[in-house]
C-alpha cells in the first residue's frame, strides 16, 4: 500500500480527471491518491468516476479554492 | 455439457448528450457488457466556462459523460486526444460544417481512437448514437459507409438507434445482439429520443444546442478564424483555444486584439495569462482585466487603455488611470478618457 499526491491544480475540468484516471491506471488496489485540483468541478467529477470504476472516496475538502479529493484504489 | 457464455463486449462512444446515452442502454438490455468512451478534443463544451464565469456558479457542475455512464451504471474512460485532435481540426480532408465544425472527419477520427481501444482491450464492437439524417454532414446515408470504412471500424460499427435502416453488422449477424430490438430512427425529429428517453426513465439529460462542441458556435468559430487570420497560420495551442471561450473579444487594428473580462471569475482566469500578454487595468476605478494580444505602439496602447476604461465602471468619468503591464512586469499608467460606445464600431467586436 503506497500513498500519493497528484498536482491538477490550475488545469480545468474534464483535465483534472483525466489525469487522476492516468495515475490511478498505474497504482495498485489498496493504494491511496490524494487529487489537489483548483477547478470546482473536480469535487463532482472525481467522486462521479470513482463510483464507476469501483474507486473509493475517503475525503473531499475545499479550502481557500483548492479542492482535494483522496481515494484508495479498488481493484480494477 | 453446459457451457456459458461470456457476454460480448462493447465500447459506447458516450458524448454526453442523450443519442448516444439511449444507444448504449439499447444495447446494454440486451445483455453485453458495455464500457463507455469519451474524448476529450480542448473544444468540448463540457465545463469550462461554468467554472469561469461567476454568473454561471449557482448552477449545479456536472460532467454530463460522466453523468451519462452514472445512469446506465457502466464504466466510463475519458481519453485526452488534444494534441492529435489539432490536424483534424487545421486540416480536415472532408472540411468544415456550417462553422469550423469538421464533424466528418471528427467522427472518423473518434471511430478510429475508439476502434484501436477496442482492440486492445479485447472488445468486440464498438456502439455510437448516430441516427440517420440527423446531422447535415456526418449522418448521411452516404456518409454514415464512409465513417464505418476510413475509421477501420467497418461492420464493428453497430448504431443501435438507426440499425434497422442499415445493412446488418457483424454483432447482428453473430446474434451478439438481436436486430429486431434495434431502432429505425430517422431524420431531425427527436420525439423518438425523448419517447425513448421516457421509457427508461432518463430525465435531466443534457441537450446541447447546435452540437457537442465549441466548433459548431459560429462565434467561437468567428473567433478562431480571426485568431488564425492573425498568426498567419492556422495552428493553436490548448491555451489559444480555452481563451477563445473567455471574455468578450475586440479586433480595434488588425495587429492586435483585447479580451475583456466580464466578472470576477473571467478576470481570475485571464489573470493566470499577465506573463504571456501586455495587460491592462484601471486602477482609478473596478474595472476588467484586458490581455493584449499583438503588438501595439503608443497609440495603440492609448486606444487599448480608452477601452480599458469603457468597460469599467469608470465608463462616464472624465479621466481614468489605466496601468499597462508588460510581459517582463514593468508598468506605466495612462490617464485616458473612456471611449464612448458610439466610437466602438461593431465590426471591432469578434
Ligand atoms: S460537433 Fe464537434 S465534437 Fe461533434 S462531431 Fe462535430 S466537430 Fe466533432
Amino acid at each position: 500500500m503506497s500513498h500519493h499526491e497528484l498536482d491538477a491544480r490550475h488545469l480545468l475540468c474534464p483535465m483534472p480527471v483525466i489525469r487522476a484516471q492516468q495515475q490511478v491506471a498505474r497504482l495498485r488496489p489498496g493504494d491511496t491518491l490524494v487529487v489537489r485540483a483548483t477547478d470546482p468541478g473536480a469535487l463532482h467529477d472525481i467522486p462521479a468516476w470513482c463510483r464507476l470504476h469501483g474507486h473509493e472516496v475517503l475525503a473531499t475538502t475545499t479550502e481557500s479554492g483548492e479542492v482535494r479529493v483522496t481515494l484508495r484504489v479498488g481493484n480494477q | 455439457m453446459s457451457t456459458v457464455s461470456t457476454p460480448r463486449k462493447a465500447v459506447a462512444l458516450i458524448s454526453g448528450g442523450l443519442d448516444s446515452l439511449l444507444a448504449a442502454r439499447v444495447v446494454l438490455d440486451q445483455g453485453v457488457h458495455v464500457e463507455g468512451i469519451n474524448f476529450y478534443t480542448g473544444f468540448c463544451v463540457e465545463g469550462h466556462t461554468h467554472a469561469i464565469r461567476r454568473e454561471h456558479q449557482h448552477k449545479p457542475k456536472r460532467n454530463n459523460a460522466l453523468w451519462a455512464a452514472g445512469q446506465l451504471g457502466i464504466k466510463l474512460h475519458i481519453i485526452e486526444v488534444i494534441e492529435e485532435y489539432k490536424d483534424i481540426v487545421i486540416n480536415p480532408r472532408h472540411g468544415y460544417g456550417a462553422n469550423l465544425n469538421p464533424c466528418l472527419d471528427c467522427k472518423i477520427f473518434m471511430l478510429r481512437k475508439a476502434r484501436e481501444w477496442m482492440e486492445a482491450n479485447g472488445f468486440d464492437f464498438i456502439i455510437t448514437g448516430e441516427v440517420l439524417g440527423q446531422r447535415p454532414m456526418s449522418q448521411r446515408r452516404d456518409t454514415l459507409p464512409v465513417v464505418a470504412r476510413d475509421s477501420g471500424a467497418c461492420d464493428r460499427l453497430l448504431r443501435p438507434l438507426c440499425a434497422r435502416l442499415l445493412p446488418p453488422t457483424l454483432p447482428e449477424r453473430e446474434g451478439w445482439v438481436n436486430r429486431e430490438r434495434l431502432h429505425d430512427f430517422n431524420g431531425r425529429s427527436r420525439k423518438p429520443q425523448i419517447a425513448l428517453a421516457e421509457q427508461y426513465g432518463f430525465h435531466d439529460y443534457a441537450q446541447p444546442a447546435g452540437g457537442c462542441c465549441f466548433l459548431t458556435h459560429e462565434q467561437y468559430s468567428h473567433k478562431l478564424a480571426d485568431f488564425w487570420r492573425a498568426r498567419g497560420e492556422k495552428r493553436y495551442e490548448l491555451d489559444d483555444i480555452m481563451l477563445l471561450k473567455v471574455g468578450r473579444h475586440l479586433r480595434p487594428r488588425p495587429h492586435f486584439k483585447l479580451i475583456v473580462g466580464r466578472d470576477e471569475g473571467e478576470n481570475n482566469f485571464l489573470s493566470g495569462y499577465r506573463g504571456r500578454f501586455v495587460h491592462l487595468a484601471a486602477t482609478s476605478h473596478a474595472g476588467p482585466l484586458v490581455l493584449l494580444d499583438g503588438r501595439a505602439d503608443d497609440d495603440d496602447l492609448d486606444l487599448a487603455a480608452r477601452l480599458t476604461a469603457r468597460f469599467g465602471q469608470g465608463r462616464t468619468a472624465e479621466r481614468v488611470a489605466v496601468v499597462v503591464t508588460d510581459t517582463q512586469g514593468s508598468e506605466h499608467t495612462l490617464e485616458v478618457a473612456p471611449l464612448p460606445a458610439d466610437e466602438i464600431p461593431e465590426t471591432w467586436y469578434l
